[in-house]
């Protein structure tokens, strides 16, 4: 069988493209690793900003209403803001993931969002500033059904309220 | 808002039928051998006919009747109605004297013939359910009603045949309230909404301003008790269905969510979520007095009653995950009673008595199932990526719950879709709407 030039280079480039391909598929995979850490969102492609530096949610592992090392450090950051900003007051919004039964996620999300706002009035703000609500499953920010996305829905919001 | 006619009807026994029957429906088997049966249109003559096709726009009502007891016992995937085109005998002969020959020629086993005649704007359509090997006549009944009814007559006449052939009362004759969904699952819109168990006569109770979740009927009238976001405060709401008369049930502090009545109809029980921990409350309709029933720093919620209102079972993560717990109606004695593999949710008792349905989770995988009130015997039903809530027809036969489709990384692919199983495990449907919907609750028997 003879192979003419321009064959050969189509086999060429299509054996690259491949390559580039599977590369391409590897490094999504690790950026979603990158992104989750213990079932729990660690990345920024959905969070806002209350103020400079300060990022309006946290994020939680299936289940939990366990606040994390992050969340933690993102919840002190609000209350620096909200100690700065007194006129300024907040509505915490729970959420869940998809996967689990409507009713069970409502209690879900109102766990998550109190766990916030006891921090919250640990490090000083008053529990008068601070109202809550839980979405359970029916607010998702990312609409896919897959685990980065759950975990991205797995929340709580803290959002202003006037 | 909605508003239902008052609907009388006047049911009349119009001979009697001591002769024991030889056929007998086992609804217990599953639909290994549905019995064939052939559903004659009922006759009508043309001066009814024209009165109807004036009226309510309908060709031959007749055909129309024995269309709707035709689909429903289709439906049960017990019977196994035969073509029409097969019959040998015409409708109005055939109900005065079947020739019961050409109806076993054809393998039928039970026979359906009937009349409707238009009389001073009311329409009376009679029935008779005859045995065809035996070649006896096993029931016959006639009904008065409105002309708009007339769907109901053919769903009354499915319950009394399904009545005689299995010795339990029929399903049919019931409607089905659930929520309406549209949009994209970020920003979905939701609506309550009610239909006849067999899909037809949707209405719509909400406008969609607000988001609206697990309605449930009342067992004993035409309530509805349901979660609301109106105002954004998640609250129990109690509806009225036939006034359009809706308020917020209790004066609670905080969120309260999962209704349900109790059997007799008088209480509400549900969940209230304060400081990140969900007890369960009851509220009585007529002197507003609350009652907490549960005490536990866990999450406590899906409550529902047995039907002799002695015990409740709910799901609670007490023991560090979503679990099916039963307890007096008083909060006292709770026992735990899943123990299997997976998580347990959405508990609802039969009203039979012997059973709960429930929702499971398991590696991924979401199941539908029952289990005895002791927890043993579990049997699941249906395995799905996700369903959850199931709820009871009202003889407890059967099932109706929601199923969600997996979506892509945008949103697309995702449906919710109401289905219906029969407690064995057989006979699995999709109960068609017109838009998504999920969070299904059964009513009662609207007549008897």
């Amino acid at each position: 069988m003879i192979f003419t030039k321009s064959t050969y280079n189509l086999i060429l480039a299509s054996f690259f493209a491949l390559l580039l391909s599977a590369c391409a598929t590897q490094q999504k995979a690790a950026k979603i690793d990158s992104q989750i850490q213990g079932d729990v969102y660690t990345g920024t492609d959905t969070v806002e900003y209350l103020a400079a530096g300060v990022p309006d949610r946290v994020f939680f592992a299936t289940n939990e209403s366990v606040l994390t090392t992050a969340s933690r450090d993102t919840l002190r950051k609000q209350a620096a803001w909200l100690r700065k900003n007194s006129d300024i007051n907040v509505v915490l919004e729970g959420h869940a993931d998809e996967r689990g039964t409507r009713e069970y996620n409502l209690a879900l999300g109102e766990r998550r969002a109190n766990a916030a706002k006891d921090y919250l009035m640990t490090y000083g703000i008053s529990e008068n500033r601070i109202s809550v609500i839980s979405y359970g499953k029916e607010r998702p920010v990312d609409s896919g059904s897959n685990p980065l996305a759950w975990s991205k829905n797995r929340r709580s919001v803290t959002v202003k309220a006037n | 808002m909605y508003k239902i006619k008052l609907i009388s009807f006047l049911i009349v026994i119009f001979l009697s039928s001591s002769v024991h029957a030889l056929i007998e429906v086992d609804i217990t088997r599953g639909n290994l051998n549905p019995l064939p049966i052939a559903v004659s249109p009922l006759n009508s003559d043309k001066e009814t006919n024209d009165k109807f096709k004036k009226e309510i726009k309908i060709d031959n009502i007749g055909d129309e009747i024995s269309l709707v007891i035709e689909n429903n016992l289709k439906a049960t995937g017990l019977f196994n109605p035969l073509e029409k085109e097969a019959f040998l005998q015409k409708p109005d002969v055939a109900h005065l004297k079947p020739r019961f020959e050409d109806w076993s020629l054809i393998k039928a086993q039970a026979l359906i013939t009937g009349r409707v005649e238009f009389k001073d704007d009311k329409v009376r359509v009679e029935f008779r359910l005859w045995d065809v090997l035996a070649a006896r006549e096993m029931l016959a009944l006639a009904f008065t009603t409105v002309p708009n009814n007339w769907r109901r007559i053919g769903h009354i006449i499915s319950d009394k045949i399904y009545e005689r052939l299995t010795g339990e009362k029929g399903y049919f004759d019931t409607r089905i309230i659930y929520v309406s969904e549209k949009g994209p699952k970020t920003k979905r819109i939701k609506k309550l909404a009610i239909m006849d168990q067999d899909g037809f006569n949707t209405k719509y109770l909400t406008l969609g301003n607000e988001l609206v979740l697990t309605p449930r009927f009342n067992p004993t009238n035409q309530m509805v008790t349901y979660l609301s976001y109106f105002k954004n405060l998640p609250r129990v709401y109690l509806l009225d269905i036939e006034t359009g008369i809706q308020e917020v049930v209790g004066d609670f502090p905080g969120m309260t969510f999962a209704p349900r009545f109790s059997p007799d109809g008088k209480k509400i029980i549900m969940s209230f979520a304060k400081d990140g921990n969900s007890d369960i409350y009851t509220m009585d309709l007529e002197n507003r007095i609350v009652e907490r029933i549960s005490n536990h720093p866990s999450i406590d919620t899906s409550p529902s009653y047995s039907p002799d209102g002695k015990y409740i079972t709910f799901n609670s993560d007490r023991s560090g995950y979503q679990q099916i717990y039963v307890m007096k109606s008083d909060g006292s004695n709770v026992k735990r009673i899943s123990f299997g593999n997976g998580l347990y949710g959405t508990p609802v008792w039969s009203p039979r008595g012997d059973l709960i349905a429930f929702t499971k989770l398991h590696k991924g995988k979401f199941y539908i199932g029952v289990m005895r009130t002791d927890g043993k015997g579990e049997r699941l039903l249906t395995e799905n990526y996700y369903q959850e809530a199931p709820s009871w027809s009202p003889n407890g036969r059967v099932l109706i719950f929601y199923r969600e489709t997996k979506s892509n990384s945008e949103g697309e692919g995702f449906s919710a879709t109401l289905w219906s199983i029969d407690l064995t495990g057989y006979n699995e449907r999709q109960v068609i709407t017109e838009t998504d919907a999920s969070d299904p609750s059964w009513s009662s028997l609207l007549s008897n």
